[in-house]
């Protein structure tokens, strides 16, 4: 803990704050988004926006796996639950409702739900119960995406047939492309997700800030890094510069992580991909190749992901866009809260409604 | 069926749904007037010219034995907590077990001895029981239900409407440690750290306060939802908030370690022998000082203090932020990534 308190010392962010403060008068109004939501979540639990001047504006994005989860998707969750299958899962997906009920009720009702706090518990529940199907719901950006693949080399390896996976694993540069052709985001750029860039590696983006001139910094979730990260962005605009800064060294390198890396390419290929709210962007989810469907769980069980009826008044895609901001949504913190959520954005503890239910009201 | 006509593992975690379900379902029913009303700990009872405190609590933690503690400590000691915030000399304990099937004798040898021994340490006396055993499947081992009888120490009658502006919130040691430990128990987290439930009694903090009866305002012992459930409690419907420097806030690095990887907030987690106490400001300094002298004072602080800003709970960050403490929800669930 000592480690990390030192990106929380106090002095240290009195003296990025003034910087911040200073290049923002060069800056002019910046609207920065933050891709994930990790980010979002440790904004509002340090109070950063309140020692920000007012002409910065972090917009939150569409980085919470579960926030752009379909609600199709939770619909096939539910489905399989209700044939009996074992459902494994991280927590926050429980009460993501879908087009009608939640895996929590689902839980209620009798269905075998368990929560995960990591994908090799599924690989136990199976070995525990070999009459059994277990699922384990497979969400998640390029960070979550290689753990939970390595379960399929392990089930592989230890000959445990009865695991099989629920994709709908997201990739974060095409999102960072479609934000950036969005009109109405109209963002001045990006602090980008640290922990998927370990994966991916810094180089990921260099295209993508090159071709869209946006600047992009990739900074730790830790306080100080947030506010280096808001300073490097502010001190490019005030240049007219529009370069990618890689501001989280101690864990981010240039190639990534080759082994992650290649474990993703010989298990899943690109494929298109819905968001929640937000719509299909090309080429922005990874999907079971050919010769391991039998790992896939709508293969195997027969269920699709398609056709969700999610609450039409939800705004969570406005919200994801950055378009509003989560107090904005009518239905926020009146028919919205976490104990009943509508949306999946106040849900997630990532989510960017919870985190404005939680620290900011 | 909606998720809300049904019973959700939420319900019982302490926060804004077990509320929901107690104010709508349970004090409907059971009127929230005479010694129920405002939901104290502890039930304030007049007999004669003798008031009494009673309270109970169930207990059904898994696993049964954890660092630092096991099933049966805790059930003594949550509710001679109970009796003891309540402003009371806790005295007399019933103790009701119900068994699963196949529990192993020696399992519950074990917590009956630690049950012994900590009523012993307290000072209050098991004075009646009942056993049943349930099939194999119907419980988890052992759920323990213990309820207490105290007498209230003279004076020492707290009351939310006493506080005011400017108080001091005082907490009695680390927060969070149980539930952390328990967690990490559960999980079978392999952080490579010694980290223990802090499970204690708080009578003789309770006692060492009497002194200044008058001018101690509320007490209580943050157990599930921990201190932001406690503390959003008392300023919902007041003229006053709460305002906390998260600097002060004593934490055990091994449970903020756990906090840390588990991405919870260590103010909703449970600890099982502490008490945050609000008093007036003139005698923070003294009453702090008298619990350090005890050993389950040992690491207590001044957290933050009462202020205007009606209803709300704020906390000013390290890093010189402000922002809302909420009540938690639900469940505490693990963050995803």
């Amino acid at each position: 803990m000592k480690y990390i308190d030192g990106f929380r010392n106090h002095r240290t962010a009195r003296v990025i704050t003034e910087e911040i403060h200073e290049l923002a008068e060069q800056a002019g109004d910046a609207r920065l988004m933050e891709v994930c939501g990790s980010h979002t979540m440790s904004i509002a639990r340090y109070g950063i926006r309140k020692i920000l001047p007012r002409s910065v504006r972090l917009i939150s994005g569409p980085g919470c796996p579960v926030c752009v989860t379909d609600a199709a998707y939770i619909d096939a969750a539910v489905e399989l639950a209700g044939k009996g299958i074992h459902v494994a899962t991280f927590g926050d997906m429980l009460k993501v409702p879908g087009s009608s009920g939640t895996l929590a009720g689902a839980r209620s009702e009798g269905a075998h739900i368990h929560v995960c706090y990591s994908p090799l518990d599924a690989l136990r529940i199976a070995a525990e119960n070999p009459s059994e199907q277990v699922v384990f719901l497979a969400i998640g950006f390029e960070t979550t995406i290689p753990p939970v693949i390595s379960i399929l080399k392990r089930a592989a390896a230890q000959n445990i047939q009865n695991v099989s996976i629920l994709t709908a694993f997201k990739l974060v540069p095409p999102a960072l492309e479609a934000l950036a052709d969005d009109r109405d985001v109209a963002v001045n750029g990006f602090l980008l997700p640290p922990h998927v860039s370990a994966i991916i590696g810094a180089g990921a983006y260099r295209g993508f800030v090159r071709d869209y001139r946006l600047p992009g910094v990739i900074a730790g979730f830790e306080p100080l890094d947030i506010l280096l990260g808001v300073r490097d962005l502010l001190q490019q605009l005030a240049e007219g510069k529009a370069e990618l800064v890689n501001q989280y060294e101690r864990v981010v390198r240039e190639q990534g992580n080759r082994i992650a890396l290649a474990l993703m390419d010989h298990y899943l290929k690109t494929a298109d991909a819905s968001w929640r709210g937000i719509g299909t962007i090309p080429g922005s989810g990874l999907v079971l190749r050919e010769e391991f469907l039998n790992y896939d769980a709508t293969v195997k069980f027969g269920v699709s992901v398609q056709g969700g009826k999610p609450d039409m008044r939800c705004r969570c895609g406005d919200v994801l866009r950055g378009i509003i901001f989560p107090d904005e949504c009518p239905l926020f913190n009146t028919e919205c809260t976490p104990v009943s959520p509508v949306g999946p954005c106040m849900v997630s503890s990532e989510g960017s409604c919870a985190a404005y239910f939680k620290y900011s009201r | 069926m909606t998720d809300t006509e049904r019973i959700l593992l939420g319900h019982g975690g302490g926060g804004r749904l077990s509320r929901n379900l107690i104010e709508n379902e349970i004090v409907t029913r059971f009127g929230g007037k005479g010694p129920l009303a405002g939901l104290p700990d502890g039930a304030r009872l007049q007999l004669g010219g003798e008031t009494l405190v009673f309270s109970t609590d169930s207990f059904v933690v898994s696993p049964l034995e954890f660092p630092g503690g096991d099933i049966g400590k805790l059930a003594v000691h949550g509710t001679v907590n109970d009796v003891s915030v309540s402003g009371a000399v806790p005295l007399w304990l019933s103790l009701a077990l119900i068994i699963e099937e196949g529990l192993e004798m020696n399992t519950l040898r074990r917590i009956l001895d630690s049950i012994r021994t900590a009523s012993e340490e307290i000072g209050v006396q098991v004075v009646t029981g009942d056993t049943k055993v349930v099939a194999r499947g119907q419980c988890d081992g052992i759920y323990i239900n213990t309820a207490g009888i105290g007498r209230a120490i003279p004076g020492l009658n707290t009351a939310v409407n006493k506080i005011l502006p400017g108080d001091a919130v005082i907490a009695s040691g680390t927060l969070g440690d149980h539930g952390m430990a328990v967690m990490a128990a559960r999980e079978k987290l392999t952080l490579n750290n010694a980290l223990e439930s802090d499970t204690a009694s708080v009578h003789r903090l309770v006692a060492a306060v009497s002194q200044w009866a008058d001018r101690v305002k509320f007490m209580r012992d943050p157990t599930r939802g921990g201190a932001a459930a406690v503390l959003g409690e008392i300023v919902e419907n007041s003229s006053f908030g709460i305002s906390l420097r998260e600097e002060s806030i004593p934490y055990n690095p091994d449970a903020r370690a756990v906090a840390e990887v588990l991405g919870i907030d260590l103010l909703h987690v449970a600890s099982e022998g502490r008490m945050l106490l609000v008093c007036s400001p003139d005698i923070a300094d003294s009453l702090l000082q008298s619990w350090k002298k005890l050993p389950e004072g040992a690491g207590a602080a001044i957290i933050g203090e009462v202020t205007e800003e009606a209803g709300r709970v704020v906390l000013e960050t390290q890093i010189g932020g402000r922002r809302m403490v909420d009540i938690p929800q639900g469940e505490l669930l693990p963050r995803i990534c």
